[in-house]
């Protein structure tokens, strides 16, 4: 027999075991319909929580570019006060969250899959329970009991297989975004351990920032010092920041693209 | 015939299609039994393309049954396993 028959009959058969099934046949449409109800709101559920777990994701890579952008900027002023080692180690670190950001967007492409499924789902079952709705009202009212049962069984097999699908659906998304969390959780620790270094902190306190603020304030120093002892005038220092914009434009360059 | 495409949802496939369908089956089927997972992979693919290309979606308010039921896109081989001994299945 081929795959798709197989499959077939096996999940046919174990949405129909799934069934509850009343005395009464007409109850069982009562029965069946709260429990499609129930699916509606679990997956619902399900949409909102997928939701979540990407918006916590897009969290993630917002603070994890922010910190690239930071370390940027340090390898920036590391080069400019001539300070390559500090550079070099601002630029390795910058690198390592390049891999983790790229992880990141592969798991919130996935979770935006999830959603999207999980949401068309949604929309099919409803489609369904609602013509259930329908055909209940029908056979209710139009058949007695004995007669009822080929309908019921037509509309409850129907019916089944849908929510069959969905709940198999449901745990499809549960299982991915729940490998996801754990993912996420590890890089939540690792930006609250400050491996990573609390971008939450203005200034940011980290041994990069540190070394090239106590740099910076004494070369601030030393220039003010200069400039009053040469008592240069500004015209001055703009023509020779000129001159040295001509002599050097590659250089200029590099800066300004580094910087946006 | 009705087909559904678990996780898409159901598709009227026109009769002339299902041979050519059968013999994507039969090609998916061979890597599940084979074990091979990346035969698997590129014949579900196949299968399903050739069910979505050939057919329209069945409308979504009927309560009709399926004659046919295919795995999700994404399943793994392990999971068209588990489908195929009932393991893999949450119904309701």
């Amino acid at each position: 027999m081929s795959l798709m028959k197989r499959i077939s009959l096996i999940f046919r058969s174990k949405a129909n075991r799934a069934l509850d099934r009343a005395e009464d046949p007409r109850e069982t449409l009562d029965y069946s319909y709260q429990r499609q109800q129930d699916l509606l709101v679990k997956v619902r559920r399900g949409v909102a929580d997928v939701a979540t777990s990407r918006k916590r994701v897009e969290l993630q890579v917002a603070q994890l570019e922010q910190q690239q952008a930071k370390l940027q900027g340090q390898a920036e002023k590391a080069i400019s006060v001539g300070r390559e080692d500090l550079a070099r180690e601002a630029l390795t670190r910058k690198s390592g969250l390049t891999q983790q950001i790229t992880d990141l967007r592969t798991q919130h492409a996935q979770l935006q899959g999830e959603e999207e499924k999980l949401t068309l789902a949604q929309q099919r079952l409803q489609a369904k329970v609602e013509a259930f709705r329908t055909r209940k009202e029908t056979i209710k009212a139009t058949y007695t009991a004995a007669e009822a049962q080929t309908k019921i069984n037509e509309a409850m097999s129907g019916i089944g297989e849908e929510m069959g699908d969905v709940g198999m659906a449901i745990q499809r998304a549960e299982d991915k975004t729940a490998q996801m969390q754990a993912r996420a959780g590890a890089i939540d620790e690792l930006l609250a351990s400050g491996a990573l270094e609390d971008v939450s902190q203005p200034g940011g306190s980290d041994d990069i920032s540190r070394e090239l603020d106590a740099l910076s304030s004494g070369s601030d120093v030393e220039a003010e010092l200069a400039r009053l002892k040469s008592g240069a005038q500004p015209q001055a220092i703009e023509s020779s920041d000129g001159d040295i914009l001509q002599a050097e434009p590659g250089k200029t360059e590099t800066t300004d693209e580094g910087r946006a | 015939m009705i087909i559904r495409i678990l996780g898409e949802g159901q598709f009227d496939v026109p009769e002339e299609a299902i041979e050519r369908l059968n013999s994507l089956d039969e090609a998916v089927e061979k890597s599940v039994e084979a074990g091979d997972r990346e035969s698997f992979t590129g014949a579900l693919a196949a299968l399903l393309t050739g069910v979505r290309d050939s057919a329209v979606p069945h409308e979504a308010g009927s309560l009709d049954t399926s004659d046919l039921i295919l795995p999700p896109a994404d399943a793994t081989l392990e999971e068209v396993r588990d489908l195929l001994s009932g393991d893999g299945l949450i119904p309701g």
